[in-house]
């Protein structure tokens, strides 16, 4: 479904991505695990052309990717959720929603998914007509994660969703994580420093440093790795 | 104390704080998505209002009731500053959005300069007269000396602007769109939001509220030049500062505390010192309120 072939990206002079190769098959979650500054997050924005590769290719459904506009990358079906959940502070609950659907015309299945996502977080729905910026951080998360979903995406990318919250927190997210990829079919690349959490989900993993993939393959294996166990899973 | 001397300050201070406002909506939203401060907005309001001029100086021969004339001399004004504000923004404002802000800045001021230097090569520097197409309203009689038409005309249309805008910003799409993307940029990106668009209604809705402001500004003084773009425009951005550069309300509000603070210090002080007040105002506001009077700390502007 995507294929990242040898993809390096920079900020001004400093490379952040060298030859980074990542595939992630149709249905599947993958995860990205590595430790802060590994380029993860680059990872991501690459991918959503936010920061675009100077070299390599991205193709999406066979399609080349490489170098369109953020807003066109959307409309395939990529969407992502950034580190820091970067919900907009002055739009309500609601509206963050709808900002998520702004690609959408079919205005009944937008207010079915609106009811869809406030089933999974009923707390949502309280809080519609609240600023965004007056949510927990966990809320924040919620809220992230449904307006993306609003998007009806194909590919959802997820940068370190657990980041800063409680364990019960991040345990509802884990399990409704899952639950979007089983019902809705929508393949998951999540990115965590958490690796115990996305290892356990995930049906397979590659692990990045300074910039390169340094191991890829199944999340099970990876969890019985001797250097993972030891580097990310703290064993 | 004299009551209607104070109600003409009042309307009068009201009228100018109009049209502040409809040319420091442009400062306040363009502040608010692209963290630029355009100089050359005060010159898009002095083109409307020379647009204006000069399709009624042509429809003028033909007899055309003058109503019908200010109407269409109005809508070309917006056509024209919205298309010289996006153009002005696609050309010297895009390709500096990743570099400094500094050079943006320059950018506009270069631009506000080339701009006056082209009306004035080809308007002449002289003040032009600007045709009275508003009627006298009989309903005002009675109260002519505190509100005349053209003001009356100012109130009226500088309401019916912030309430469309209002809803525009509140309720619609591209309305919602216009406020995230001043709140986070690359989140909207992140969203399917295409920001080159954005910018653009932006300018087109900056330009336009202007234009409105140039046409009404010269029914009301009957005289313009290539320079009145650049005294109004300043007294807009003191205006939009005031109230916290980026808000909409704000502007408003700064807009109109400027034209009573000039319209009560002239009428009960001094007119020598007209154009003082309002940079005494400004600093007496930021000393006590430095992100103005509903400015926000954080990112979220419009
Ligand atoms: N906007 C930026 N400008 C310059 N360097 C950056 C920027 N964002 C990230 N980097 C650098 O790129 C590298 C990878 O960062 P990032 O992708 O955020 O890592 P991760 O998400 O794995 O923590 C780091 O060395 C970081 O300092
Ligand atoms: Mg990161």
């Amino acid at each position: 479904m995507l294929r990242i072939e040898n993809i390096k990206t920079f900020y001004g002079n400093i490379q952040a991505l060298q030859d980074v190769s990542i595939e992630v098959k149709k249905g599947e979650i993958i995860t990205l695990i590595g430790a802060n500054g590994a380029g993860k997050s680059t990872t991501l924005m690459s991918i959503s052309g936010i920061e675009p590769p100077r070299s390599g290719k991205i193709f999406f459904e066979d399609q080349d990717i490489t170098g369109m506009d953020p807003d066109k990358i959307v409309s395939l079906g990529i969407v992502q959720v950034p580190e820091g959940r970067r919900i907009f502070p002055f739009l309500t609950v609601r509206e963050n929603l709808d900002m998520g659907a702004f690609l959408r015309t079919d205005k009944e299945e937008i207010k079915k998914d609106i009811e869809y996502v406030y089933s999974l977080f009923p707390l949502l729905a309280e809080r519609k007509n609240q600023p965004g910026g007056t949510l927990s951080g966990g809320e924040q998360q919620m809220l992230a994660i449904s307006r993306a979903l609003m998007a009806k995406p194909k590919l959802l990318l997820l940068d370190e969703p657990s980041l800063g919250l409680a364990p019960i927190i991040v345990q509802q997210i884990m399990d409704i994580i899952k639950k979007v990829n089983t019902e809705n079919k929508t393949t998951i690349f999540l990115v965590e420093q958490n690796a115990n959490l996305a290892l356990k989900i995930a049906d397979r993993g590659y692990v990045m440093e300074t910039g390169r993939i340094t191991m890829k393959d199944t999340a099970k294996a990876l969890q019985q790795n001797e250097e993972v166990k030891k580097a990310y899973l703290g064993i | 104390m004299d009551h209607s001397y104070f109600f003409e300050l009042f309307l009068g201070g009201m009228t100018r704080g109009s049209i502040y406002a409809l040319i420091a909506l442009g400062y306040t939203m363009v502040y608010g998505i692209i963290k630029l401060i355009n100089f050359a907005h005060g010159e898009i309001y002095m083109i409307g209002a020379f647009t204006a001029l000069i399709v009624s100086s042509v429809l003028g021969f033909t007899g055309m009731n003058p109503i019908l004339i200010l109407a269409i001399a109005s809508v070309l004004a917006i056509f024209f500053s919205s298309a010289y504000g996006t153009t002005m923004e696609k050309i010297a404002y895009k390709p500096l959005r990743e570099a400094p802000r500094l050079s943006a800045l320059i950018s506009a001021i270069g631009m506000s300069m080339f701009l006056q230097n082209y009306v004035l090569l080809a308007q002449t520097p002289d003040f032009l007269p600007f045709p009275d197409m508003i009627p006298d309203f009989k309903f005002l009689q009675p109260i002519n000396k505190i509100l005349n038409s053209t003001q009356f005309v100012i109130l009226v249309t500088t309401a019916i602007v912030m309430i469309l805008l209002t809803i525009l910003i509140k309720f619609t799409k591209i309305g919602k769109a216009m406020r995230a993307t001043s709140q986070d940029a690359k989140m909207a990106q992140l969203l399917g939001i295409n920001i080159n668009k954005v910018i653009t209604v932006t300018f087109i809705i900056g330009s336009a509220t202007a234009a409105i402001g140039g046409v009404l500004i010269s029914s009301h003084t009957g005289q313009l030049n290539y320079y009145i773009g650049f005294i109004a425009g300043i007294k807009a951005f003191v205006a939009a500062v005031l109230g916290g550069i980026g808000s909409i309300p704000g502007a408003v509000l700064g807009s109109f505390v400027l034209g009573w603070t000039e319209s009560f210090g002239t009428g009960y002080i001094s007119s020598d010192y007209e154009d003082v007040f309002a940079f005494i105002f400004l600093i007496i506001i930021l000393i006590f309120r430095p992100s103005g009077i509903l400015g926000r700390k954080q990112n979220d502007k419009v």
